[in-house]
């Protein structure tokens, strides 16, 4: 079969200059393994961000004081002082509003925190019993924060495991240990359960104590950061916002919605918008990735010119013994496919392995998706034909007298 | 075989109209020797390009073993250079890295020839011209001398009308020469016809017709009486 003879040909012909052919197929390896990586981190990047985020509590929606804003996740907290605790009993009690289930008010600051010889910069969180509940968080020793604390403001805290091993070292017990925030002395009653994440969504990096405890003696306030409140099932959270967004509304006598002094995000819109943000994000690295992949293919191109060049004479001969034009352009363009193909296979290879590795080091889940690798093959058999083909006809376009002539 | 009926040969680029060929018109019998003689420029490369169907002419016409050459398109031109010429060239052209074997089947490939049967047609050509025991040497493991045995090799598989050798000796020093000649006299003898291109008298000597071509066009044709071919 003559096209299996072309084949075995151009293997022979490639192997033979293996420098030439190594550097050829590099740049396309380059190419297909920093698009299979780059689109494996993103699309891990954003499992981990939408998964971190539902595990923040499932029905949750977050009253932030300030002014709306268009998917503000990443804004910080107005410094509004515009949301108090007497808005959150207000919903907690009114009758008008029926799907919500459980209304958390917490006051959120970093504080320095000490203890013997070792301090951190943490956040605390003042907080009531509902917390826990309405976030999905659960005590591995000792106990929560009860009503009573709230009550009589008393200053006991519980801390999140990363907090034990930044005062205490990994795996002591801390329950019972005093440590002081701000300088004043807390008496540690619980450890949560770790939970996992990082940077602004590490949970386990926190101290709870009590709301009035945070409000009153730590910071001076009589506002709260945010009123977080627990739907009673998915399906009426938009109703859930509606009706909140109403009595806020009525109670900061405000009459225009457009006006309002707080906003109202539920679990999705955050969901969303750190979707729209990682999609750019991934996009953005697969735009970078596809430019190294397009300079890999002309790499290609260049390569099959001189390749042409240098073969001139050759080239010439085959035709002056028979070769008509498609074959001398078929044996080219295989011979241009093979490199692009070898190369994205190790591309592939390459692009699995650093994926791998990237995932061990930023501790996010391994994830490849199938039809990235056949994306990647596709492309890559592609730019084999397209950038082999002007090459190719090149060659075949070759006259053979003055093929065979040039030196 | 061959009948060249006034052909012309003009290059135009854009300012200069080059005339190579100037009304040249002969006729070669199946199982002649001719050799083609002329100074550099004489017009007997261009010549020796239409003769082998790797240029057209302007103007005329040449019919070769009963095809009107000058009508035909790419693919067919191919066709003719592949089954009814074979070409024997000063540089022997052969693939470089390549083996004796795997040059000789070349044409053959492009023929159409079952795989199976290449081998053994090339082995039969390369023991002719005398390299059995060299059949899988590369070129660089070769004379210049039996580089153009196996060329010769190569330029028979498919059995050819004609066999247009371009200066066979011109790279060759001269023992080697000899021999290369003796090896086109034996084909002469079995029956090829051989049009060859040359600027040394001595080697013309071995033909038994010589056209001299100068300025474009047939200077002398004359049948060469001192060696006649040993049938």
């Amino acid at each position: 079969m003559e096209l299996l003879e072309i084949f075995i040909e151009s293997l022979g012909t490639l192997t033979v200059n293996k420098m030439r052919t190594g550097l050829a197929i590099l740049g396309i390896v380059i190419g297909i393994g920093s698009v299979i990586a780059l689109v494996s981190l993103g699309q891990s990047t954003q499992q981990a961000i939408q998964s971190q985020i539902q595990s923040l509590g499932a029905n949750l929606l977050t009253v932030n004081p300030g002014a709306q804003r268009s998917g503000g996740v990443q804004g910080a907290q107005g410094s509004r002082t515009s949301l108090t605790e007497e808005d959150a009993k207000a919903i907690e009690s009114s009758t008008k509003i029926t799907t919500i289930k459980n209304v958390s008010p917490e006051f959120q600051q970093r504080a320095q925190v000490t203890t013997g010889g070792t301090n951190t910069n943490t956040q605390i969180i003042g907080v009531t019993p509902v917390y826990t509940e309405v976030h999905k968080i659960s005590v591995a020793s000792g106990a929560f924060i009860t009503q009573r604390d709230v009550d009589q403001m008393t200053k006991v805290a519980v801390i999140g495991p990363q907090v034990v091993t930044d005062l205490f070292g990994e795996g002591a017990n801390a329950v019972g240990q005093k440590i002081r925030i701000r300088g004043q002395s807390f008496t540690v009653v619980g450890v949560t359960a770790a939970k996992g994440g990082s940077g602004f969504l590490n949970q386990d990096d926190i101290i709870f104590a009590p709301l009035s405890t945070v409000q009153k003696q730590l910071f001076g306030a009589n506002y709260v950061s945010s009123i977080a409140l627990e739907a009673k099932s998915p399906e009426v959270m938009v109703t859930a916002q509606d009706e909140v967004g109403y009595l806020l509304l009525v109670r900061h006598k405000l009459n225009d919605p457009a006006q309002a002094d707080f906003s109202i995000m539920n679990q999705q819109d955050i969901i969303n918008t750190v979707a729209s943000t990682t999609g750019m994000f991934t996009s953005l690295l697969s735009g970078i990735a596809a430019i190294s992949l397009l300079v890999g293919g002309i790499g290609i191109m260049n390569i099959m010119l001189v390749t042409v060049t240098e073969r001139t004479r050759e080239i010439g001969l085959r035709k002056a013994l028979g070769a008509k034009k498609r074959t001398i352009t078929t044996q080219f363009l295989i011979e241009s496919i093979i490199l692009t193909f070898v190369g994205g296979a190790i591309g592939i290879v390459v692009g699995i392995i650093a994926s791998y590795v990237i995932s061990r080091v930023i501790n996010s889940q391994f994830v490849i998706s199938p039809n990235s690798i056949v994306l990647a093959f596709a492309v890559s058999a592609g730019i084999g034909i397209l950038f082999g083909w002007y090459p190719a006809k090149r060659a075949a376009n070759l006259q053979p007298i003055e093929a065979l002539r040039y030196e | 075989m061959i009948n060249v009926n006034h052909i012309f040969k003009v290059y135009k680029t854009d300012v200069i109209e080059t005339t190579a060929i100037s009304d040249i018109s002969f006729e070669i019998n199946k199982g002649e020797f001719v050799a083609i003689m002329g100074p550099s420029g004489s017009g007997k490369s261009t010549l020796m390009h239409i003769l082998g169907a790797l240029d057209l002419p302007t103007k005329g016409t040449y019919t070769l073993d009963g095809e009107d050459v000058g009508r035909l398109g790419d693919d067919e031109l191919a066709d003719i250079r592949n089954r009814k010429i074979g070409f024997i060239f000063q540089a022997y052209n052969l693939l470089p890295r390549t083996s004796a074997m795997k040059n000789v089947m070349l044409p053959m490939r492009y023929g159409g020839v079952p795989k199976e049967k290449r081998e053994e047609i090339a082995k039969k050509f390369l023991e002719k011209v005398g390299l059995g025991d060299r059949m899988y040497h590369t070129s660089n493991q070769l004379s210049g001398g039996q580089q153009q045995r196996v060329a010769i090799a190569r330029a028979l598989v498919m059995n050819p009308a004609i066999l247009l050798a371009d200066e066979p000796t011109g790279n060759i020093a001269s023992a080697q020469a000899e021999e290369i000649m003796q090896i086109f006299q034996k084909l002469h003898a079995d029956g090829h016809t051989i049009v060859m291109i040359t600027h040394e008298p001595e080697i013309a000597e071995h033909a038994n017709r010589i056209i001299h071509i100068k300025d474009g066009k047939i200077e002398k044709d004359l049948q060469n009486g001192k060696k006649a071919p040993k049938r």
